[in-house]
Formats: structure tokens, sequence, C-alpha cells
């Protein structure tokens, strides 16, 4: 027997190339500066714009303040804003992991029967449909406790994308793989250990990306309807006390770091499913033309 | 002419074999066909003739509406039939190694315990340090090549093929062919091998069943009588030229063309 199938050359040969090659490799590298190098100068442009613009019109700070204000109020008031973000972000972290724990596990239990599934989905579709801020009255008559409430409003908006996604993937699973656990007889739970779950992945961690920003949003939301106050709010709490108090730079800072927080989740999250995904799925390999 | 493909007496025999599915579609009509030990059958026939449907059957994947396969010798196990799809059906997320040793893993052995079984299955299908890329990164033969060796880890005593090569190009689907023919020279398994390719057929097998479509019933057989191993010179010899052009005229038959002058082997989808 002789092995005849190529294997792929080595990248990094030395070859001359031609104009139009040469071309495209640099636009190609323009592009990869260009990528983070333009945002980063609107962004800037629009912050001097934003502070001129309050200069030239001699808007009060209690209305707009500047950039500068701004950036003072974050350094001056951390003590307090950071104990906020604390608080903010311990919610969203607790109802993100309940949202992963809740809904995987019913979307196992879903794909266990059929009949489960078709029972109880209406249900969480439901629930998902109902605007968070309507249902929080209930809640807020049947719980007590302040955290638990927090939690449990969060942890509603969070958890329908992953039970969603997670459902569609256990069920993605290719026939021809499930016949082959089939033959070799194969238990229900070595099917799902071995070949439902790793199948589902990529759903799994796609829905887990737009829970992370919801479950943020939920923590927020939740903060706001409830309205608490004291040493233990979170940063929505800092927002409405500001408010109140006509503190816009307060108010801008903390919105700044509700903000920073939101996209910290997305690129932490994007980056834990590129690590996770990166030698099988598509979505995560990198572009090589 | 000296075969040596010599079998001994039959492993499986379809008896007046049935199926029907749910939606009235006759899918098999009183089968009949018998599997001995060692054979290389081929199941040739056009789309609809229920060759896959059959093969699920020998496979247990589904059961017959009637009639009965009847096995001989040694009650078969789990991990006596080995069962390779068209498409090599790999787990993406899975290295090489993973891959193979999936069906071991099943009944519970551990990694420890199968390298060694891993290791000699895929040294027989030459992927000797492959064992952990993952999938993407092999090109269509190879995948297949590890498709094989998972079918033939456990070492089966059947081997099922749903016409495995049918997505891969010809150089690639030569050279697989050939190394198929010498790991089962070699390990004398038996196969069951479902292919539209009359070409395919004749290369590998020592019988072919030629099937019918309208519904999927045996139109014929016949023994491709020619010697084994069968190297590249035998695609090209005048006997290979006759056979095709026998299975060929037998094929244009059950598919109720008439065989004219000029009528040569053609590869059917």
């Amino acid at each position: 027997m002789s092995f005849t199938d190529t294997r792929s050359h080595a990248a990094h040969e030395e070859v001359p190339i031609d104009a139009e090659e040469a071309r495209r490799a640099r636009a190609r590298r323009l592009e990869k500066t260009g990528r983070w190098l333009f945002p980063m100068l609107i962004m800037v442009l629009a912050i001097i714009m934003w502070d001129r613009i309050c200069v030239w019109n001699e808007i009060p700070r209690y209305i707009l303040p500047r950039p500068g204000e701004v950036l003072a109020t974050l350094i001056t008031d951390r003590g307090l804003l950071f104990s906020s973000l604390l608080t903010t972000l311990k919610i969203t972290f607790l109802s993100l992991l309940l949202a992963v724990l809740g809904g995987v596990g019913l979307s196992v239990l879903f794909t266990q029967s059929k009949w489960v599934e078709m029972s109880f989905f209406p249900f969480a579709v439901i629930l998902q449909v109902t605007p968070i801020v309507a249902i929080f009255p209930l809640i807020n008559i049947y719980v007590d406790n302040q955290t638990a409430k927090l939690l449990l409003c969060a942890w509603i908006v969070a958890f329908f994308p992953i039970l969603s996604n997670t459902t569609l993937g256990l069920n993605s699973v290719d026939r021809n793989l499930l016949d082959l656990f089939k033959l070799n007889g194969a238990s229900r739970w070595q099917t799902l250990w071995h070949l439902r779950l790793p199948a589902s992945m990529p759903y799994f961690l796609g829905g887990l990306k737009i829970a992370g920003g919801l479950a943020l949003i939920g923590a927020v939301v939740a903060e706001f309807v409830a309205g608490t106050s004291g040493q233990s709010s979170g940063l929505a709490s800092r927002i409405i006390e500001a408010g109140y108090r006509l503190n816009a730079p307060r108010l801008f800072a903390a919105l700044i770091l509700i903000s920073f927080t939101g996209i910290l989740i997305f690129l932490v999250l994007t980056w834990i499913s590129n690590r996770i995904l990166r030698r099988w799925h598509e979505s995560a390999l990198k572009q090589e033309h | 002419m000296a075969q040596a493909a010599a079998t001994d007496g039959p492993q499986l025999i379809l008896r007046s074999v049935g199926k029907t599915f749910g939606n009235d579609v006759v899918a098999l009509r009183d089968v009949n066909m018998t599997i001995n030990h060692g054979d290389f059958l081929s199941l040739l026939g056009p789309s609809g003739c229920g060759k896959s449907t059959a093969l699920r059957l020998v496979a247990g994947l589904s059961s017959p509406t009637s009639g009965l396969l009847d096995w001989r010798g040694p009650p078969m196990g789990k991990s006596d039939v080995g069962f390779v799809f068209q498409e090599p059906t790999l787990m993406p997320w899975a290295t090489v190694f993973e891959n193979v040793w999936l069906p071991l893993r099943l009944q519970g052995v551990s990694r420890a315990e199968a390298t060694p079984q891993v290791s000699e299955v895929l040294a027989q299908v030459n992927l000797t340090g492959f064992e952990n890329a993952v999938p993407r990164e092999l090109s269509g033969g190879m995948k297949m090549r590890v498709s094989i060796a998972r079918g033939l880890v456990t070492r089966p005593r059947l081997l099922l093929m749903d016409e495995p090569f049918a997505a891969l190009d010809e150089i690639t689907r030569f050279q697989l062919n050939s190394d198929l023919l010498a790991l089962w020279e070699q390990e004398r398994f038996t196969v069951i091998f479902v292919t539209h390719s009359v070409f395919e057929s004749v290369f590998l097998s020592n019988r072919i069943v030629v099937m019918a479509a309208h519904p999927g019933r045996v139109y014929g057989e016949m023994e491709v009588d020619a010697p084994y191993p069968r190297d590249e010179q035998f695609r090209t010899s005048e006997d290979y030229a006759h056979l095709t052009r026998k299975a060929s005229s037998i094929l244009r038959a059950a598919m109720g063309i008439e065989d004219g002058e000029g009528a040569h082997p053609d590869v059917l989808h």
C-alpha cells in the first residue's frame, strides 16, 4: 500500500510575488491597522466635539458636563462608583451562571423526550416575551430578599437564548453519527455526553454571548424598577440618584462604567468561545486568504 | 481461474425480506440473498433500489417488515459489525485518535487500553502520525481513511459500507479501492459494499448482486471471476473490460434499458 494524500506545504516559503499580489498584501496590512485605528479616531473626534460644543454653547455642567469633568468624577467618586459596579457585576455574573445552569439543564431535559419539550417550551417563550418590567411588581410582592429579586429578574431575561440555542444544538446532531452510536449500543447518557453536548457547543456559546449582554441589562433594569438605595446598591441606583440631584457628571460616569462592563463581557465571552471552538468550528477559524 | 476469495459457507441469508415504510413506500420486496463468510459482496443498483435500506437492515438499524435475516455461525455482537457511511461522518471536535477510539470507548475501553488497537488500525490505513489532527485539517481521502479505521477498530467480522467513496475524486477513489482490497485480503472480514458504480463493484468484489428499483428487489447476481490480489493493472485488463461489460448489461436490464450495439458500461447516478 502506498500513501498518496498530499499534505499542505509550509506557508512561509519565500517566493517573489507579482504587483497585483503585492497590492493585495498592502491592502490587507492597511485593513488590519484601520480596523482599530479608524474607530479610535472617530471616538477621539467625537469626544473633542462634545467638549467644544459644551464650551461654545456655554452649556451648564448639570445639563451636559464636559468630558474632562466626567473623567474627574470617575476618579474622585471611584470609591462609591466601583463598589456599585461590583454590586452590579455580582448580580450579572450570578444570574448568568444560573442562566447557564438553568438553560442547559432544561434543554438537556427537553431533548430526552419530545413530549417534555412540546409541553414546556411554550412556558419558556411566554416568560421570554413578557417584558420584565411588567413582571417585576409581582416579583416584588412574592420575593422579600433584595438580591434574590434582582437575580430572578436578570435570570428570566438571560436564560432564554441559552435554552433555545442549546435545544437547537442538541437536536442538530448528524443523523449518521446518531446511527453510529446506536450501532455501537451507546446508552442515552453516552450519546448525550459524547455526541449531543459537544455538537451543541457552538450553538450554546452563541446563546451565551447574547445572554451575557442580557444578564447585564436584566441586572440594571431590575435595579431601576426595584429602586434600591444605600451603600450596597448598584450602578443603576447611582444613575437614578445622580439624576435626582442633577449631578450629571456622576450620571455620565456611571453610564460609562455600565457601557464598558457590557463591552468587556462581550469580549470575554467571544474570547472564550473562540478558544473552545478554534480547532473545529467554522465560526472560529482564522481567515486564510 | 484461481479464486483467492475462497469462502467457507453462508454467514447471513436474507429470506424473502421486505421493507415498507410508513408512507407506504415499498423499499424492498421479497429479497433473497446469501452472504458467505469472507465475501466481498457488492450491492449494485440505481438510486431508489433499496440497497442502502438493505444495508441498514443487516446493520440492525431498522427491522424488516417481512421475511427473516438468518444469521449463521457464532452470534453477532455489537463489535462484530462495522459500518462506513457515504460521508466520513466524523466528530469534528474530536481528534483522529478519539474518532477511531469511539466504538471501543462506547464499550467502556479506556484510552490507555485502546491505544494499541487504535494505533494498529491507523497504521493499516496509513494514518500513523495523524492521531492528534482534527478532521478539518485532513483531506477528503484522509477523512474517509479515518472513517474506515473506525469501522475496523473493533475487528468486526462484517464490514458494511454505504457508497463510501462516492464523494471522492477519482484518483483518491482508486487509491482507497486498492488499499481497502489489501486490508480485506489481509484480514478476511466479510464486506457488503453498496455502490452505484459498475467499475468499482467489479474491481473490488468477488460477487455482485444487482438490484432493481420500484420496488427495490434483487434482479440478478454475478460472480466476478478474477483472481486476487487485483492491482491497478487489472483496471486496464481484458478481463476487467469483459466483466464490467457483463455487469453493466445486467444493470441496464435491471433498469429496463435495451442493451443495444455500442452499449458500454457506465457509472450510473
